[in-house]
């Protein structure tokens, strides 16, 4: 049996489905103990839907800073000492970029293995698989000696109810806050609509877009189909799109349920960033575009008439 | 001011990577400098454009053929290189980061140390924090704009949901860069010859005078990822595609 912590994110007492994702990954062997780590007040708010995926223990953690939110440092401390209290095995969480961050800084303080965007972890035996060279190869690694930090790619384990009774465990930790690194503002970006790290349909479109006006045609599509706009770098680097927007390897990794890409070749660098979603859709205008070549379903035509015709045809049924 | 640039020299991302069976793939491929490490490199030397009497140093763990990764970096205008050289291609992050650590720490003392945000072979995001918890130094990775003045660095750096976060940390520190940051200098003919002239140490690990490697993470295995298959192509016209998309993907692939 191992004891499992799970690192959960919330907003006013919300989860991101993704964090439930990483509980169901850590609930996988009913032997394993989930503990779900939060900071702040909002534990009891949190109480149904976690013990709901299988936390048995919530651990509210909290710091002498009344601001710990400015203080990465601070909670990177404070999450450690809780992984010393309750005598963890390994702690998950969610490999997006705040995840990453705190995964990160807690391994480090700790000198423990810590793999990051993980694809597969089998907990029993510490071994776990990630993609090497832009998801070229897939990497197998072994964690030697406890304990664990292991971060999941967003959206790679599925969100199962396996329902528990959890009770809720104060951690008040004893940590020095300083002041040597400080978070000073959190600023909104230009990209505006939903984030494609989250989301569960995402349509994306290349450097044929043209503009950043021509980019309405995806959004249109977007608002019908619930989903998150994307871009390819040299859509992004044409100025068309924001950087936010970027699907790649130099932009953001992403496995929605459906991926479609609107006027992209598919390169190697794009794939990198989604060849992980469940299914491809390619729009292309060159019956001889890589993407073709390692997509699900591919649409031989010109993405501004089959987009705005693929929106034509979604409205009606989403409006009912 | 010592700035300590770590440099990667990794296969390029375009290449096809053969694994050969266990840990081991076919090197014969073209390397580059690990493309983050690029922004890294570009803000460093900007740092020393401005500010006189600043040393950029660019610092490598990896095998001889490294080397050459370091030559591009003096050609790029750093003023001297270090490589840590090592008999294998995969390190283990921790113990790449005590090698980092310790080979920066005997050469000089770091007012600033850059990294990129990632390498882009191993993925393991890690490096930079690794080093800021051996030299006790504040860090903060996926930085897309940097400042300096009296003592303080302000970054901002890109998180989720199209958010950005303005960071301030007191020097000296770690930053872990990211593309947007800069657009970093091509090396021209003449910087590469003068690159030839300027100084390339190699060290050795037992030179470092640290305990025997560790392997808190082991990599057993690198295996191809098989391509996904030629799609079904529709064609015909844009009404009677989306149909049949539409069709498929509720009937076939389930997913709507
Ligand atoms: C280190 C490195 C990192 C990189 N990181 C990324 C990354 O993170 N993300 C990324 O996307 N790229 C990245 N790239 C760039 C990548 O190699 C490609 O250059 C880029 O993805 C190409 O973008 P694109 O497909 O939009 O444009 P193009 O290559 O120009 O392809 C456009 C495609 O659209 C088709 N088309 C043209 N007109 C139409 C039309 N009217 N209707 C339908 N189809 C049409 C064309 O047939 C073509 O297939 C990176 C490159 C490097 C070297
Ligand atoms: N072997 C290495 N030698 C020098 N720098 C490295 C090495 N490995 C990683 N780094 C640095 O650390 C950053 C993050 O790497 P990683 O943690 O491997 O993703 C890279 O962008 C480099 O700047």
């Amino acid at each position: 049996m191992a004891r499992i912590g799970v690192l959960i994110e919330e907003k006013g007492g919300e989860i991101k489905k993704t964090h439930l994702g990483a509980l169901t990954a850590a609930r996988q062997d009913a032997v394993n103990e989930v503990y779900a780590l939060l900071f702040g007040d909002h534990a009891e708010a949190c109480r149904e839907v976690l013990q709901r995926y299988g936390a048995e223990k919530i651990v509210a953690i909290k710091t002498p800073e009344p601001n710990p939110a400015s203080f990465p440092e601070a909670r990177a401390g404070a999450l450690g000492l809780a992984m010393d209290a309750f005598r963890l095995d390994a702690l998950l969480g969610v490999a997006d970029q705040s995840g990453k961050d705190m995964l990160a800084r807690v391994a480090s303080l700790k000198g423990a293995p810590l793999v990051l965007d993980c694809l597969e972890i089998d907990f029993s035996s510490g071994i776990v698989k990630k993609s090497h060279f832009s998801g070229r190869t897939t990497a197998t690694l072994r964690l030697n000696g406890r304990p664990w930090i292991l971060g999941i790619r967003p959206n790679i384990a599925p969100e199962i109810v396996h329902p528990r009774k959890a009770e809720i465990l104060t951690y008040k930790a004893p940590i020095q806050v300083s002041k040597r690194l400080v978070i000073r503002e959190i600023k909104q970006g230009e990209a505006g609509g939903p984030d494609v790290s989250e989301a569960e349909i995402i349509i994306s479109g290349g450097h044929p877009l043209g503009s950043a006006e021509n980019f309405t045609i995806l959004r249109d599509c977007a608002v019908v189909l619930g989903a998150a706009v994307g871009a390819s770098r040299a859509a992004v680097d044409a100025g068309f799109a924001a950087h936010a927007m970027q699907v790649g390897q130099t932009g953001k990794t992403v496995s929605p349920r459906l991926y479609i890409a609107c006027g992209i070749s598919g390169s190697v660098q794009h794939f990198a960033g989604m060849k992980t979603s469940k299914i491809i859709v390619a729009i292309n205008n060159d019956a001889d575009a890589p993407i073709f070549g390692k997509c699900d379903y591919g649409l031989f035509g010109d993405l501004f008439e089959v987009v705005p015709a693929l929106t034509r045809a979604l409205g009606p049924v989403r409006s009912k | 001011m010592q700035i300590y640039v770590c440099i990667k020299h990794v296969p390029d991302t375009a290449a096809n990577i053969r694994p050969l069976g266990g840990t081991d793939f076919d090197e014969t491929v073209k390397f580059i400098m690990n493309p983050y490490d690029e922004y890294a490199l570009e803000q460093a030397l900007q740092i020393r454009e401005k500010e006189g009497g600043s040393e950029v140093i660019a610092v490598t763990v990896g095998k001889e053929s490294a080397a050459v990764t370091l030559r591009f970096a003096l050609a790029m205008g750093a003023d001297r290189g270090i490589l840590v050289k090592t008999d294998r291609y995969f390190t283990d992050s921790l113990e790449t980061s005590r090698l980092l650590q310790k080979a920066i720490d005997m050469d000089g003392s770091p007012g600033l140390i850059f990294t990129g945000k990632q390498s882009v072979d191993t993925e393991g995001m890690q490096i930079p924090f690794r080093l800021a918890a051996l030299f006790d130094l504040p860090v903060v990775v996926n930085v897309v704009v940097f400042s300096m003045a009296g003592g303080t660095v302000t970054v901002e750096r890109e998180m989720e949901g199209d958010v950005r976060e303005v960071i301030e940390m007191s020097i000296p520190c770690i930053v872990g860069t990211a593309k947007g940051l800069n657009r970093p200098r091509c090396p021209t003919l003449p910087d590469m010859m003068k690159a030839k002239k300027k100084e390339l140490k190699v060290v050795n690990r037992a030179d470092l005078q640290i305990q025997k490697p560790i392997q808190t993470v082991e990599l057993l295995e690198l295996q191809t990822v098989p391509d996904r298959c030629r799609g079904r192509i529709l064609k015909g016209s844009p009404e009677n595609m989306v149909r049949e998309l539409l069709r498929l993907l509720r009937d076939e692939a389930k997913i709507l």
